[in-house]
């Protein structure tokens, strides 16, 4: 429940941004790049410090491989996203749909943290699955067609293929738990 | 010129890492996507899965007889020990696979 009014506000947000690009005008409600490299970024965090909560409360193999490896992505991602806007000289701007994207994912981990055992590694997988698919969405309608330096357009690219990874693998840990 | 040294240099490498005849192949990760996707090699050839990505990829056997992690700008090779057709693909990003087609 708290999962989908989080999407549905995360959607809206983004839709908005969309509308405004789809009448081709560049009214305020239009990303821009620094907006975008804040929503990335935050996105990549969210799904770290999920990683972390689960490393610590889980004890399944395969959760617990699965975590270990958004650490890892989602830090390499924003290592490059950090490395990215200084080279450019951009200050990534915090916004509404970061702001939603950082409360959507601590409200999951303090509903997550009174689970335990199977119940918390099936919600994490659950969460993964659908946390992945809004982001991944959010990226191929909003996020990357309203970017347009080059290179951080290239950086979402990557970074799409790397989370499509992320939503399947997390589809087949999230199988285990059916 | 610098092609014949390419060859030349190409030759002696084959001389001192694998027996007569085989050779390389070299599969780049590049953009979270094996390239070339299908790749034909003999039995004694040697697989070289070239990461050039942000993260770690896997090569991994569907049918397990082959499972290598290649770190972010690393290289690890694989000798091809039997014939047969291999689906492959990356554990952790399973919209990765590739082909591997082993003649004896
Ligand atoms: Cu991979």
């Amino acid at each position: 429940m708290m999962l989908k009014l989080f999407a549905a506000a995360f959607a809206a947000v983004l839709l908005i941004g969309g509308a405004a690009d789809a009448q081709g005008t560049n009214s305020g409600a239009k990303l821009n790049d620094a907006q975008i490299a804040h929503i990335a970024y935050t996105a990549g965090l969210a799904d770290i410090a999920n990683a972390r909560q689960a490393l610590k409360k889980s004890k399944n193999k395969d959760i617990r491989a699965f975590a270990q490896e958004m650490l890892r992505d989602h830090k390499a991602v924003n290592d490059k996203a950090l490395a990215l806007v200084k080279k450019l000289k951009v200050t990534p701007q915090n916004n509404d749909t970061s702001k939603a994207i950082a409360k959507g994912q601590a409200d999951k981990r303090a509903e997550l943290a009174k689970l335990k055992g199977k119940a918390f590694d099936k919600a994490y997988a659950d969460n993964e699955v659908a946390y992945h698919k809004t982001v991944n969405s959010a990226l191929e309608s909003t996020l990357i067609p309203s970017a347009t330096n080059p290179e951080l357009k290239s950086l979402l690219e990557t970074g799409l293929k790397i989370f499509q990874g992320h939503e399947q693998h997390a589809e087949h840990v999230a199988a285990e738990f059916k | 010129m610098r092609a014949g040294m390419i060859v030349l240099v190409a030759a002696l490498s084959a001389v001192l890492v694998a027996p007569a005849g085989a050779k390389t192949v070299t599969v780049m990760m590049d953009n979270v996507a094996y390239v070339p996707v299908n790749i034909s090699a003999r039995v004694g050839d040697v697989i070289e899965w070239k990461n050039v990505d942000l993260v770690a990829h896997t090569a991994t056997a569907r049918d397990k007889s082959f499972d290598i992690t290649i770190l972010p700008n690393k290289t690890r090779t694989l000798t091809l020990k039997k014939a047969g057709e291999f689906d492959y693909y990356c554990k952790f990003h399973p919209n990765m696979t590739g082909h591997i087609s082993v003649k004896p």
